[in-house]
C-alpha cells in the first residue's frame, strides 16, 4: 500500500515535471515564424514512416545504423515491459500480465534478449565514442558537454538494461523456488546465464535484489524521461514530427520569401498593391533565432550531434570553419538562452547577443557551397542549409555585408546580366564556330 | 553560324519545339561554348528545334539567390519569366544544373511554369528514342570515370541520365567511392566561384580531383560548366592535364555519333 503510494507520487511528480520542460520545448519552437499549414499529407506520413520509424537513412552508415537499430528496437519494445512496471506499481500487483501465459513467456523473452543487444549496442557505441575515438565525435564543436551528454545517455541505458536482467534473475531464482507471490511467469533466455551468481542468496537477500532492481529500473526510467529535454537525447521523440514536417524536396529548390516579391514587385510597379500592414517589419533573413522558421528551430532540438552532415561537408573536409552540426548545436544553444531568458523575465529582455555574429560567424556562413550533402546525410531530416542561407540572406539584405568578391558579382548582374564581366550582347558568341560540324578537340 | 532566336522563328511564323536556355557559363567561357556548341550539334542531329533567348538571355539569378541577395534573384526571375512567358515558352533545355534547378524549381512560384529539362536528360531521352544513333569506338576501352554535379544529383534526383550517356559509348564507365547522392561537391556552387574561398587547408576541387584521379580514368565527365571549371583546374594542379580530359557528356556523345 505505502509502496503504491511512494509509486504514484514518484511517477506524477516525474510525468509533471517532463511535460512542464516539453512545453517550454514547444513555446521556445513557437518562437520561431510560424510554418505555412502542412500539404501532401499522405507522403509526409509516408516519410516519416520511413525515416524515424523504419530508420531508413541511418543504415546508410551499416555498422551504426545496425546498432542503433538494436537500441532503437529495444527501447520502442521494452517499454510494453515498462507498461507492466506501471501497473504492478500502481495496484501493487507482481508481474500482472503473467496471465497471457505463453505469450508473456514470449514477449519477456524477447525482452532480455533485446536488452541485451541494446547493452551490447551501447558498449560498442562507447567504444567508439571514447577508444576507437572516430573523429567526427571529437571535432571542435563536440566541446566537453557534448560529448558527456553522449556517454551518459549510453551509460544510463546500459545501466537500465542491467537493473531489468539482474532483477529478472532474482525473481526467475524466486519463481523456482516457489517463493511467496513469485509465481511461475515468463522466459528468462539472457538472466538465467547471470542467475548462477544468485542461486547462493537467501529468498530475502533475493528479494531485496528483485525490489532494489525494479525500483532503480523505473525511477531511472523516469529520471532518464526528464533528462531528454536537457539533452540532445530528445531526438527520440522529436525527430518523428521533425521527419513529417521536413521539406519533401527537391533538395535543390530553396524557398522564395514573399516579403522579398512584395518589394521586387513594387519596384518593378510603383502602382502596385503595397502588402497589408502585418505589424512590425519582418528582417530579411536571419541574425537571430526569432528570425529563424519553427521548422530550423525544431531542427536544432532534432539534432543528436551524430556529425555524419560534417563528415560530409565539403567545407569542413577541407579544413573549413564551417561544421553544419555546428549550426545546429549554437541554434539550440542560443535558443535555450533565449528560453531561460524569457523563463526569468517574463518576456524576452535584449541580452545584446544573437545567433549570428555571437555564436555563428559570418566566415562559417561564407564557406558553405550549397551542395545539400548535409541535408542528404542527416538521418533525421534536419537542414542545416536552410539556416545557413538565411543567414547569408541577413547579411546581404540587411546589413551589406557579403564578401567583396560577391558583391562584385552582384553588381554584374545587375548591370550586364551576367555574374562575370561579358557583355550581354556577346551572348551568342559560342555560336560564332560552326555548331552544327561539332569538332570534338578532346 | 546563325543560331536561331525566338524572334527569328516568329518571323518565320512557327516554333520551336524546345527553348535552349544556354546560360551564362555555357554562353561566354571559353571551355564551355564548347559544351554549348556540342549540346546545340546534338539538338540539331536529333532533327529537335531550338531557339535561344540570345541578348535577351539573363542570368537566371542562382549565384545571387545561394549568395543571399533574394532581391536581386526575384528581379532577375521576374524579368526572365517576363521575356520567356511573352513568347509563349513551354519547354526548356538548360545547359548547366544551375539554370535547370532554378528554372524548374524556383520560378514555379514567380509565375514561370515550364516543363524543364537538363541537358543529360534530353539527350538520354533522344538516345532512346533512336534519334541520335553512336557509332563506336571512338571511346573503346576509354576509362571514364562521371562526377555528379550538386544541383543535378542530389539537389534533383538526376543520377542515371548523365551516366546512360557514358553507358552508350564503348567506353568504360567507372565510379569514385563518393558518388551518386554522396557525391562529393566540386567547389564551385552556392557562389563559391566568384570569391577565394574562406581559410582552410586544402580547396574543394583539389580534394575532389585527387578522387576523381584515384580511378586513374582516361577522361573525368561532368555535366555542369562550373564542375569543368573546378576539375580542369584540379587536374592542372596534378599536372595531369596531357593524360586526363574533363569533359560534358555531351561532348562525348557529340564526338561519337553516327554521321
Amino acid at each position: 500500500m505505502l509502496s503504491s503510494i511512494i509509486f504514484i507520487v514518484i511517477l506524477i511528480a516525474g510525468i509533471i515535471l517532463f511535460t512542464r520542460n516539453v512545453r517550454k520545448i514547444i513555446r521556445n519552437i513557437k518562437l520561431g515564424k510560424p510554418m505555412p499549414p502542412a500539404d501532401r499529407k499522405k507522403e509526409r506520413w509516408l516519410q516519416m514512416a520511413q525515416v524515424a520509424l523504419g530508420q531508413s537513412k541511418l543504415v546508410k552508415r551499416p555498422v551504426a545504423g545496425i546498432l542503433h537499430i538494436f537500441v532503437y528496437a529495444g527501447f520502442i519494445i521494452i517499454n510494453i515491459e515498462v507498461l507492466e512496471i506501471l501497473i504492478d506499481g500502481i495496484f501493487g500487483t507482481h508481474r500482472v500480465f503473467a496471465p497471457l501465459g505463453g505469450l508473456y513467456n514470449f514477449l519477456i523473452g524477447s525482452f532480455e534478449i533485446l536488452a541485451l543487444l541494446v547493452l551490447v549496442g551501447c558498449l560498442i557505441f562507447l567504444i567508439r565514442r571514447n577508444i576507437l575515438r572516430i573523429r567526427r565525435f571529437h571535432q571542435r564543436e563536440m566541446t566537453s558537454w557534448p560529448r558527456s551528454d553522449a556517454n551518459i545517455i549510453l551509460i544510463t541505458e546500459i545501466i537500465l538494461m542491467s537493473l531489468f536482467l539482474v532483477m529478472n534473475a532474482a525473481d526467475s531464482i524466486l519463481q523456482h523456488r516457489g517463493f511467496s507471490h513469485y509465481i511461475q511467469a515468463g522466459s528468462f533466455p539472457v538472466s538465467s546465464m547471470i542467475a548462477d551468481m544468485f542461486n547462493g542468496l537467501s529468498n530475502s537477500s533475493l528479494v531485496t535484489i528483485e525490489r532494489i532492481c525494479w525500483w532503480l529500473h523505473i525511477t531511472g526510467i523516469l529520471i532518464f524521461l526528464n533528462y531528454l529535454p536537457y539533452s540532445k537525447h530528445f531526438h527520440i521523440l522529436i525527430s518523428f514530427p521533425n521527419t513529417w514536417y521536413a521539406d519533401l524536396g527537391p533538395k535543390g529548390r530553396f524557398t522564395n520569401p514573399e516579403q522579398v516579391t512584395h518589394e521586387v514587385k513594387l519596384m518593378l510597379d510603383p502602382s502596385a498593391e503595397p502588402p497589408e500592414n502585418t505589424g512590425t517589419p519582418q528582417r530579411f533573413g536571419a541574425k537571430d533565432v526569432f528570425d529563424l522558421s519553427e521548422k530550423h528551430l525544431m531542427d536544432a532540438y532534432s539534432c543528436t550531434e551524430c556529425g555524419r552532415c560534417t563528415s560530409v561537408c565539403p567545407a569542413n573536409v577541407t579544413g573549413k570553419l564551417l561544421s553544419p552540426r555546428k549550426i545546429m548545436m549554437d541554434t539550440r544553444d542560443r535558443l535555450e538562452e533565449v528560453g531561460k531568458n524569457i523563463d526569468s523575465n517574463g518576456q524576452f529582455k535584449d541580452d545584446g547577443k544573437t545567433l549570428l555574429y555571437n555564436y555563428i560567424k559570418p566566415e562559417e556562413v561564407w564557406a558553405c557551397t550549397t551542395c545539400n550533402a548535409c541535408v542528404e546525410a542527416c538521418p533525421v531530416l534536419i537542414n542545416p542549409l536552410s539556416i545557413i542561407l538565411e543567414m547569408r540572406r541577413y547579411l546581404v539584405m540587411e546589413e551589406s555585408a557579403a564578401p567583396n568578391e560577391l558583391n562584385g558579382m552582384f553588381s554584374r548582374i545587375e548591370n550586364n546580366g551576367a555574374p562575370w564581366q561579358f557583355p550581354q550582347a556577346d551572348r551568342l558568341k559560342w555560336a560564332d564556330e560552326d555548331y552544327k560540324n561539332f569538332n570534338y578537340e578532346g | 553560324m546563325k543560331v536561331k532566336t525566338y524572334p527569328d522563328f516568329i518571323a518565320e511564323g512557327s516554333n520551336p519545339d524546345i527553348l535552349f536556355w544556354v546560360g551564362c557559363a555555357s554562353s561566354f567561357d571559353e571551355r564551355a561554348q564548347k559544351v554549348t556548341r556540342a549540346v546545340a550539334f546534338l539538338l540539331e542531329k536529333a532533327g529537335v528545334t531550338f531557339a535561344v533567348l540570345g541578348t535577351e538571355e539573363s542570368c537566371n539569378g542562382d549565384p545571387a539567390k545561394r549568395a543571399g541577395n533574394e532581391f536581386l534573384y526575384q528581379l532577375q526571375a521576374m524579368s526572365n519569366i517576363q521575356v520567356m512567358n511573352g513568347y509563349g515558352v513551354k519547354k526548356i533545355v538548360t545547359a548547366c544544373p544551375h539554370c535547370f534547378n532554378t528554372l524548374k524549381n524556383e520560378y514555379p512560384d514567380m509565375g514561370g511554369k515550364y516543363e524543364v529539362l537538363h541537358h543529360s536528360m534530353l539527350i538520354q531521352q533522344l538516345l532512346n528514342e533512336g534519334k541520335l544513333k553512336v557509332e563506336g569506338g571512338k571511346f573503346l576501352g576509354k576509362k571514364i570515370v562521371y562526377h555528379d554535379p550538386c544541383y543535378l544529383g542530389r539537389g534533383n534526383n538526376v543520377y542515371e541520365a548523365p551516366r546512360d550517356i557514358i553507358k552508350a559509348l564503348d567506353a568504360n564507365l567507372s565510379e569514385m567511392q563518393r558518388n551518386r547522392e554522396n557525391g562529393f561537391c566540386c567547389g564551385a556552387g552556392g557562389a563559391q566561384i566568384f570569391k577565394e574561398s574562406e581559410k582552410g587547408d586544402k580547396e574543394i576541387n583539389i580534394e575532389r580531383t585527387e578522387e576523381a584521379l584515384g580511378a586513374k580514368p582516361d577522361y573525368i565527365a561532368v555535366s555542369c560548366p562550373f564542375c569543368i571549371l573546378m576539375l580542369t583546374d584540379g587536374v592542372k594542379h596534378f599536372s595531369k592535364e596531357k593524360e586526363v580530359k574533363v569533359v560534358d557528356v555531351a561532348e562525348l556523345l557529340a564526338a561519337s555519333l553516327k554521321q
